[in-house]
């Protein structure tokens, strides 16, 4: 482990909703305001401030985190921004960790907030210039088809079928049904369903693909000495680690994402992890669609290339199977407000490793947990690895 | 941990039917005129002639498309312009039913990945393929650009309608 022990001792979220009535502003400090009271801290004891919202074109505001500033409890401290795409809600933990891991802060508030629904007549529309404005955006791409192209690559290289990729969303959605914060969670579900679901850009049907979401995360993050003070329960961060591809995608082999391994490599190593198979107990990597989920464990390297499918259908990443993953439900389940859906799955390894998920408790006290979040042009991954 | 979840509101439709709720609405009008700049101002000159050109790297050797005037990879100038054929092989492809604003299509666009002949093994662009029923497209299938009217090229990619299965 690099630098100074950094623990999280508290975390609060609003609920992930299809429109909120709040602004982002107010999102923001319906989170953050609940991370503090979660673990009796006040503004007073916040050093500095982390800021995570991905594209500033949702909201048509520029500089978006200026913006949002006041709902984070930023008032008057040092704040700073980080922005990669989908992967921004771990890579703001990962600011949070290194303000305190260098010394520089003792106590940092990390609050990451999106709201998608203000952008008419779809969020689509924000999306669409993420790519090359002059080799792509004359052929007037669909955000879709980068997920679909990467998905049909996917599933050709090793053979898979859309049944063994459906398994996903019918597990994540089911365990959503457990979150009080989710919008899609449904226990009934089943893999007819999302089979039968309306083909939006094939192989990607309806409910393979995680719904537009309007919601805040916020988390704290002190030095071991603050932390030990606050709570007889603090979540270390044991190791974490970022890499980003190229943005020639269409250069790349979409069938696997070398840069979540880079990413996990590097946090493996900090954390002294050897044999990630036996030493992590719980996941959340980032399922924005199904076959994302299964993509990033092989990744992770917690699966061989190609074979996360045949562990899902064995029952393996079920939440009382041998390696849970996305016990919370996931960005399928309890939704995507993109930055914030980030830091949900940070919270929850936080929930869970503290023993405090409730119903969606996975068994065997978990000691270690992995949380990543992937996103900008299909090419960046960001992990950390967490314990107690 | 129920008690750290906010109870947001949630805003369904008939909360602005019935005009329970305010809002403000606003139509951005921002134009923007990009430069093609040095390596793509020149591959839109030869979409333009009827052509695809790649680049190439003195260390790794790669041949590129789209080209480029540095490789990413060496960090360091590329130094050959290389003529390309303008046939290919489909990486990957969807069968698209919605538009951008998920308007439904009678018929889907394909977009597709096409690693292009004569450039570096998997070196690829995304276009759209046509003149072939949804069915029928593969992975691995060969396709050929179908270019647009001399007069009617104007140097974009769009110089391209679309590529189509090579007999």
């Amino acid at each position: 482990m690099s630098g100074n022990r950094v623990a999280v001792v508290g975390a609060g979220m609003t609920k992930f909703v299809r429109r909120a009535q709040e602004t982002a502003k107010e999102l923001a400090w319906e989170a953050a305001h609940l991370a503090l009271e979660s673990c009796e801290l006040t503004l007073d004891d916040v050093d500095g401030v982390v800021i995570g919202t991905a594209p500033d074109a949702f909201d048509s505001v520029h500089m978006k985190s200026e913006y949002l500033s006041d709902g984070c409890g930023a008032w008057g401290k040092p704040v700073m921004r980080g922005y990669v795409g989908g992967g921004t809600g771990v890579f703001s933990v990962l600011q949070g960790w290194y303000h305190v891991a260098s010394g520089l802060f003792d106590t940092v508030l990390v609050v990451c907030e999106e709201k998608m629904s203000s952008c008419q007549p779809h969020p689509q529309g924000a999306f669409l210039t993420i790519f090359d404005h002059t080799t792509e955006r004359p052929l007037w791409p669909n955000l879709l088809w980068i997920f679909a192209l990467e998905m049909n690559a996917y599933m050709s290289r090793y053979g898979l079928d859309k049944r063994d990729i459906a398994l996903v969303s019918v597990k994540n959605k089911r365990n959503a049904a457990d979150h009080p914060a989710a919008l899609l969670g449904d226990p009934n579900i089943t893999v007819e369903d999302v089979l039968n679901s309306e083909v939006l850009a094939w192989p990607v049907q309806r409910l393979d693909v995680s719904p537009v979401t309007d919601g805040a995360v916020a988390l704290v993050m002190c030095a071991e000495h603050v932390a030990r003070r606050v709570t007889d329960k603090p979540v270390w961060i044991e190791g974490v680690g970022w890499s980003l591809d190229t943005a020639y995608w269409t250069n790349r082999d979409l069938s696997y994402p070398v840069y979540v391994e880079e990413a996990a490599r590097m946090a493996y190593k900090m954390a002294g992890i050897t044999e990630p198979r036996k030493q992590i107990h719980i996941v959340e990597p980032y399922d924005p669609f199904d076959y994302k989920e299964l993509h990033h464990l092989e990744g992770l390297m917690l699966f061989d290339k190609g074979k996360a499918p045949e562990a899902t259908a064995a029952g393996v990443t079920q939440r009382d199977g041998d390696l849970p993953v996305c016990p919370s439900g996931g960005l399928l389940g309890v939704g995507n407000p993109i930055a914030a859906a980030g830091l949900m799955k940070v919270a929850e390894i936080f929930w869970q490793l503290r023993g405090e998920a409730g119903a969606r408790q996975v068994p065997g006290q978990p000691k270690r947990g992995l949380a990543q979040a992937w996103g900008d042009l299909m090419q960046v991954g960001t992990v950390v690895v967490m314990g107690v | 941990m129920r008690e750290h979840v906010y109870d947001t509101v949630y805003l369904r439709s008939k909360d602005f039917e019935e005009g329970r709720v305010l809002f403000e609405t606003w139509d951005p009008n921002a134009r923007y005129a990009w430069d093609a700049g040095v390596a793509i101002g020149r591959y839109l000159q030869e979409l333009k002639a009827g052509r695809l050109i790649g680049r190439s790297c003195p260390e790794c050797r790669r041949v590129m498309i789209p080209p480029r005037m540095f490789c990413e990879q060496c960090f360091c100038a590329t130094d050959r312009w290389v003529p390309l054929q303008d046939t290919g092989t489909v990486i990957t492809y969807s069968l698209c039913y919605v538009t951008w604003d998920m308007i439904r299509l009678e018929k889907p666009q394909i977009p597709a990945v096409i690693a292009i002949d004569g450039a570096s093994p998997g070196m690829g662009i995304m276009h759209l393929l046509g003149e072939v029923e949804p069915e029928a497209v593969k992975i691995g299938m060969r396709v050929q650009a179908v270019w647009k009217p001399a007069e009617e090229r104007i140097g974009a990619i769009t110089d391209i309608a679309y590529f189509k299965p090579l007999e």
